[in-house]
């Protein structure tokens, strides 16, 4: 009885440490990333995803890992695990929270192990090794620039804004700064949320309220589709324009298909983090140099590049 | 406000006298209006009113369910999830007959979202009440489990309705008849029915001395797990009825669909008149909770004094001073 217990157990620990051994040949990138709880994330987790599919399957000396958590605490778990099992040769991370995050990375970093930091940047900017991220003031400057050519430098605008945080601060400072001094007039702007139902309700309010607007802009394209189909319900004419951004698959498409009211999109993609991962691995595998800082422009999409940033495939 | 028990006497003298917890959320709701008429004059135009009673459609249609659940001494946190989980389950089951069964898709989707409300309530009642769990929690775990469900079955993006069946589809929250907004009618005729059960049923008085006290209601012979049960699978049928009419808005299910419908839900049934702790249930003060509710944020939005930043704050006083109103008007 002993007998063969014993011997089960010594087979498969050597199982666990073959295992191990042939791990440790593979030169390990840990991708760390919020779970998918809306729809940009879901679209960082899909990018992940292939960006991981797609190194493995080239490099195999390479083995990406990804990893999602639906908080912060646990997202600090996940790193503690990921670090535990194996040596991370990098770490490829979208905080949760800046703060909450930055110890437990920079212990990572302790350990030798290369770290790339996307899109919220840690409080102590010494620990990433490489910060990529993309540009959320560009985001309002882009749009409110084609909005003023559009419009030929005047009209009444209304805007609806997310959550109170800095993505929404930057996106909208950008624009408000760019249509300073213009004859463009923000006759509002409210908070819904990022949200589509809160911005239906809040654009049916808007046309409630003013008799004639030019143009709107939500800064979340989860919005906007809310606010097309308060417009569509109003059967209104006076809204020339009504933009959002960020680069979900069904606003892509209106630019594709050439959309009168929808004619461009600005792009925050969340295929960012594919950047990121991509670049990590030239640095490990082809010795690429990546140590700097990245910030990705938001030019517009148009009806000529939009292929490029349609993913019909992602949830986003 | 008193504990109804269902003995004749009292009943008459309430036909008689109306009492204030009756018509206070009107007399809320009518001050609103002039107040609101006062700031913009556009607040009493037809389409404004038409979209605002629209919108409160569906917090109306779960709140009334729910008027039934807080009445039987109950509470059910998951509604909003429970909403957006029935709206992807039944976008999903759509979308996969729509190839065949063309614009039948609608009809059988809807039978199939009434069939997922009433198990997702079954679920909650029998947790609550075979399981003996206090609501809150119990109803917090399914919460949590109908969030992570919509997540996962839209992989965290969006599930869109079928082409070929949305512009069938969206009159169901935009069309009219004879002038009223379907989604209207449809609340009026979901609290026409909850009226008349809570009302002139014998159910609708067992579920009200189970809420009013639930040792005295079992000494009557009234079985309280069924009574609880029932009034979470009506709470179900309700929020299924909302996801019906929710789907045509935008056409498809995210999951933030439906996000703090709850706490909505329970402040239009406490406004209306029921209290939290249990006891008679005020369906048609419900319903004018919902619209309420949704006539502050809509004034928010026409009026130009409060800066964007404090709309909930503002909002939150209303509430509570419309409650207080109740309250010291309740103890004339």
């Amino acid at each position: 009885m002993f007998g063969t217990k014993w011997i089960a157990a010594a087979a498969l620990g050597s199982l666990l440490l073959a295992g191990q051994v042939m791990a440790q040949d593979k030169k390990v990138v840990a991708v760390s990333i919020p779970a998918a709880d809306h729809g940009w994330t879901a679209g960082v987790v899909y990018h992940a995803q292939q960006a991981a599919k797609e190194i493995n399957a080239a490099f195999p000396g390479v083995e990406v890992v990804v990893k999602t958590s639906p908080s912060a605490a646990e997202q600090v778990s996940a790193l503690e695990d990921l670090s535990a099992s194996r040596k991370l040769d990098a770490l490829v991370i979208l905080p949760y929270s800046s703060e909450e995050l930055t110890q437990p990375v920079k212990t990572i970093k302790g350990a030798g192990t290369f770290i790339t930091v996307v899109d919220r940047g840690l409080t102590d900017a010494s620990v990433q090794d490489l910060y990529l991220a993309g540009d959320n003031i560009a985001v309002g400057a882009n749009t409110a620039k084609f909005m003023i050519d559009k419009l030929g430098g005047k009209g009444d605008l209304v805007v609806l804004r997310g959550i109170p945080t800095v993505i929404d601060d930057e996106r909208i400072k950008g624009f408000q700064d760019t249509i300073k001094g213009t004859g463009l007039k923000v006759l509002d702007i409210q908070y819904a949320h990022w949200n589509s139902d809160e911005a239906f309700k809040l654009m049916q309010d808007y046309l409630a309220k003013y008799p004639h607007i030019d143009a709107v802009w939500a800064n979340d394209d989860d919005m906007l589709l809310g606010v097309l189909e308060a417009v569509k319900q109003s059967g209104r004419t006076d809204i020339k324009l009504a933009l959002g951004g960020n680069g979900m698959k069904d606003i892509v498409k209106k630019v594709i298909d050439g959309d009168a009211m929808t004619p461009i999109e600005t792009p925050y993609p969340p295929a960012m983090i594919k950047t990121a991962i991509y670049m990590t691995v030239a640095n490990l595998v082809g010795q690429a140099p990546v140590r700097g800082t990245v910030k990705l422009d938001a030019p517009l999409i148009t009806q000529e590049n939009a292929k490029e940033y349609y993913f019909p495939d992602s949830p986003f | 406000m008193t504990a109804i028990t269902g003995s004749a006497p009292t009943r008459r003298e309430r036909e008689f006298n109306i009492s204030w917890t009756d018509i206070g959320p009107f007399l809320a709701l009518a001050a609103l209006l002039v107040v609101g008429f006062m700031i913009n004059q556009d607040f009493l135009s037809a389409t404004n009113l038409a979209n605002v009673i629209t919108r409160s459609a569906f917090i109306a249609i779960i709140a009334v369910g729910a008027t039934f659940v807080i009445s039987s001494g109950g509470l059910d946190l998951s509604v909003g999830s429970m909403a957006a989980f029935i709206t992807g389950i039944t976008i999903m089951f759509m979308n996969a007959v729509a190839p065949h069964a063309g614009i039948w898709a609608i009809p059988a989707g809807m039978a199939v979202a009434i069939v997922v409300g009433m198990a997702c309530g079954l679920a909650n009642g029998l947790i609550v009440t075979v399981g003996r769990i206090e609501p809150f929690i119990a109803t917090l775990g399914t919460m949590g489990i109908f969030r992570a469900l919509i997540t996962y079955l839209t992989d965290g993006g969006t599930i869109p309705i079928d082409r070929s069946l949305r512009e069938a589809y969206r009159p169901v929250y935009f069309g009219t008849v004879a002038g009223i907004p379907i989604p209207i009618l449809i609340s009026v005729a979901v609290a026409a029915v909850a009226s008349f059960i809570l009302y002139k049923m014998k159910y609708g008085r067992k579920c009200a001395a189970v809420g009013a006290n639930e040792d005295v209601a079992r000494y009557s012979g009234i079985s309280v797990i069924k009574t609880r049960t029932i009034a979470y699978i009506v709470q179900g049928v309700c929020v299924a009825i909302a996801a019906i009419c929710y789907v045509p808005r935008l056409g498809a299910a995210t999951p933030t669909t439906g996000q703090l419908w709850e706490l909505q839900v329970i402040t239009a049934v406490v406004i209306g008149g029921t209290a939290l702790r249990g006891g008679k249930g005020h369906v048609w003060g419900t319903v004018a909770g919902a619209v309420i509710l949704e006539l502050i944020a809509n004034l928010m939005v026409l009026s130009d004094f409060v800066s964007e930043y404090l709309v909930a704050a503002v909002q939150g006083v209303i509430i509570i001073i419309a409650m207080l109103i109740q309250r010291f008007s309740n103890s004339k």
